[in-house]
């Protein structure tokens, strides 16, 4: 007998004669005190995030990628790595072009280990699309892909994160109902709140701990 | 560099090393400060008192739903974790988990581990095992890198470095790091992110915990705010979670309310910053993750707990810590006095069953029983009683049976034994209790003035001239 064996064989035998509990989820205690009315789900959304040093600032989609210019030009930022391969790149990179603005604009294309030094050293901000938000908690909803892979959202030391209003529900238990995530999950699934931190010393909050020093999200209200 | 950890306290010697730690002033302020901050902080996220209780009874439901059907669960996780491409392993003991970590890092001729914050691996002392057969680890979460610095052990499962205060960790860093005295905790941090930087992506391995694994879609989902986890788990090729049998829940929505107890009771946050979840190593078409992932599930005497009806909800655990920050016996001798990976009220029950009754005996006497860590468990585990079962499994004959526990009986006395049967048949027997209490009554002048640690921070009970049966008696006779 091998190790699994022994240890399901005792668990097995602990419980005979026993019967399963019933699962009797209770619906209304994870979703009836986190629902809120319609004007306030994103100031709801924005406050939580704030109060844990994100930034927000709610545009359109007419708007965003000149946000996106000005926040980066108040830092002194002049490259982002942003994917050439999704809609919100290919819009930032037209609105670069036609401002004939000083950003470089770089793409996550190759495999991690082909240019850690860059990405971990040398990419001051990244910019990612997300799937949702959840007003309860202030949480993105992120599942990285091929085209925003999973250190996109963590490396750079600034993440800008799109978000589009009408994506953002009340509580986890109603977004991952109305987006199917029983169906099948992708490899990795992130819920992001804020930008990295730690208490680890004597309590006190400090921000930037290993992952991004700022997260500001645009929350793009037309969309 | 080598980060061998050794272990200065033992749960053997719990009294001495409780005394020392009450006399450590410095220890004792560091301690109250951050109880007092996270009894607040958790208070805070509560405002709705019925909100919280019917959360702890939904809490303790969902774990003990897992519970009652653990064993067909964690073969339903396998099976789900496999056909995602994560391989999955099992080890009874500890020594079996280290050598199947060792066996991992020898195929992929490892050098280096970046460890994420993981207690199961500190029960595994992984850091010791690998660090003997030439496998460097290094902790990256804040608190976990400081006190692997120190040589020490964390002093709490949530905040490994609570003991230490901002000065201390300033000295720390200067010593140990080259770095200019500073006892600003923002610079710390930022020295702390610079020194550990790239070692995320130098390490050949990365090592995790797991709060909760996910039967139902084969998911690992991990909590954090550092982001050290999500590099951990996404940057070296390989990924290994270890992690206990009692892990498992069954359906992806279990976590939602067990996620919500668990960051307020933790550290009083509605969520933190990362709640990680992972399904699988990296695919073909995705450029970062792991190429592999691996599963370790540890039982080290998980189900000797799970035997017994009333010890099996020790399992319940989901780690938050609020039973430690709660605790007027922990807040006075700190995380290392226990000389156990877990200490507090949950290192008192869950110890006992991982490294037997013989060294933890003091263990489940070191409570007032005052009950604040039943209150506030989230699982509403029920602490004190299970305190009180092993109290009564440590004197039960070690030869009765069933057995329960192992090393049962370590506090057994055939002297104590003894004196309760006696005792027993005094306050059974009227006519040899009325004369008891009239020797004692008439005695009473023979009272010694010192009875050992009674009378050290106490004078002596004396009797009192009549008993209370006796007075009783006269008055009613009277009416």
């Amino acid at each position: 007998m091998n190790a699994k064996e022994r240890i399901l064989g005792k668990l097995r035998a602990s419980l005979a004669g026993t019967t399963p509990v019933a699962d009797d989820y209770d619906i209304g205690l994870v979703t009836d005190p986190w629902r809120y009315a319609a004007d306030e789900r994103i100031a709801r959304l924005r406050r939580m995030l704030e109060a844990v040093h994100g930034e927000t600032l709610v545009t359109t989609v007419a708007q965003w990628p000149q946000r996106v210019l000005e926040a980066l030009a108040a830092r002194g930022i002049d490259e982002l790595l942003v994917s050439p391969a999704t809609v919100h790149g290919r819009r930032l990179a037209e609105h670069v072009r036609a401002q004939d603005a000083a950003l470089r604009l770089k793409g996550y294309e190759n495999p991690v280990e082909a240019w850690k030094d860059e990405l971990f050293f040398h990419t001051p901000a990244s910019l990612t699309g997300t799937l949702g938000g959840i007003a309860a908690t202030g949480s993105l909803v992120l599942w990285p892909s091929p085209q925003e892979p999973r250190l996109m959202s963590l490396v750079p030391p600034l993440h800008i994160a799109l978000l589009n209003a009408s994506e953002v529900r009340d509580n986890l238990f109603e977004l991952m109902h109305a987006q199917r995530w029983t169906d099948g999950l992708p490899t990795n699934a992130l819920l992001v709140s804020g930008p990295s931190k730690t208490a680890d010393i004597q309590q006190t909050l400090a921000y930037g701990a290993h992952g991004p020093k700022e997260l500001l999200v645009l929350v793009i209200e037309d969309a | 560099m080598s980060h061998v950890a050794d272990t200065p306290a033992q749960p053997i010697a719990f009294t001495r090393n409780a005394r020392e730690a009450l006399a450590d002033a410095q220890l004792r302020r560091n301690f109250r400060g951050a109880m007092d901050a996270l009894m607040d902080k958790r208070r805070n996220q509560f405002p709705d008192g019925d909100e919280l209780e019917r959360l702890r009874a939904f809490g303790n439901r969902v774990r003990a739903r897992a519970l009652s059907k653990l064993p067909d669960l964690l073969e339903r996780l396998e099976a789900n974790l496999v056909r995602n491409g994560v391989q999955v392993h099992w080890a009874e003991t500890v020594e079996e988990a280290n050598a199947i970590v060792h066996g991992i890092a020898e195929r992929h001729a490892a050098r280096k581990v970046i460890k994420g914050k993981s207690m199961v691996s500190e029960e595994m002392e992984m850091n010791h095992y690998l660090g003997a057969r030439g496998v460097d680890c290094l902790e990256s979460d804040m608190g976990e890198f400081i006190v692997q610095l120190r040589a020490e052990k964390p002093s709490h499962i949530i905040m490994p470095a609570i003991h230490l205060n901002a000065g201390q960790v300033a000295k720390l860093f200067h010593d140990k790091l080259a770095v200019e005295y500073t006892e600003d905790v923002d610079r710390l941090i930022q020295i702390g992110r610079e020194t550990l930087r790239r070692n995320f992506f130098e390490a050949d391995i990365g090592v995790s915990g797991v709060n909760f694994a996910i039967a139902e879609t084969g998911t690992l989902l991990l909590v954090e705010n550092e982001g050290n986890g999500r590099m951990s788990t996404t940057v070296p090729p390989v990924h290994i979670a270890v992690t206990g049998i009692e892990k498992v829940v069954e359906n992806l929505r279990d976590v939602i309310p067990l996620l919500s107890l668990l960051t307020r009771s933790a550290t009083g946050q509605p969520i933190t910053t990362y709640v990680n979840m992972i399904s699988g190593p990296r695919k073909a078409d995705e450029l970062d993750g792991p190429q592999e992932v691996h599963l370790v599930l540890l039982d080290n005497g998980r189900s000797q707990a799970f035997a017994d009806g009333e010890l099996r909800q020790t399992l319940n655990c989901i780690r938050c810590g609020a039973c430690m920050n709660h605790c007027p016996v922990y807040t006075r001798i700190g995380g290392h006095a226990y000389g156990t990976v877990y200490p507090g009220p949950i290192g008192k029950i869950v110890t006992p069953h991982m490294l037997g009754l013989e060294t933890t005996r003091d263990l489940p006497t070191a409570s007032s029983m005052c009950g604040a860590c039943g209150e506030v468990c989230p699982v509403k585990i029920p602490i004190p009683s299970l305190l009180r079962r092993l109290r009564e499994e440590a004197v039960r004959a070690p030869a009765a049976e069933p057995h329960h526990v192992r090393g049962q009986g370590a506090k057994h006395s055939r002297k104590e034994t003894l004196v309760w049967r006696a005792w027993r048949t005094l306050n059974t027997s009227p006519g040899l209790y009325r004369a008891a209490m009239y020797a004692g009554t008439r005695l009473r002048g023979l009272m010694p003035a010192d009875i050992g640690p009674w009378t050290r921070y106490r004078s002596a009970p004396k009797p009192a001239a009549r008993s209370l049966h006796e007075l009783a008696r006269e008055h009613l006779g009277e009416q």
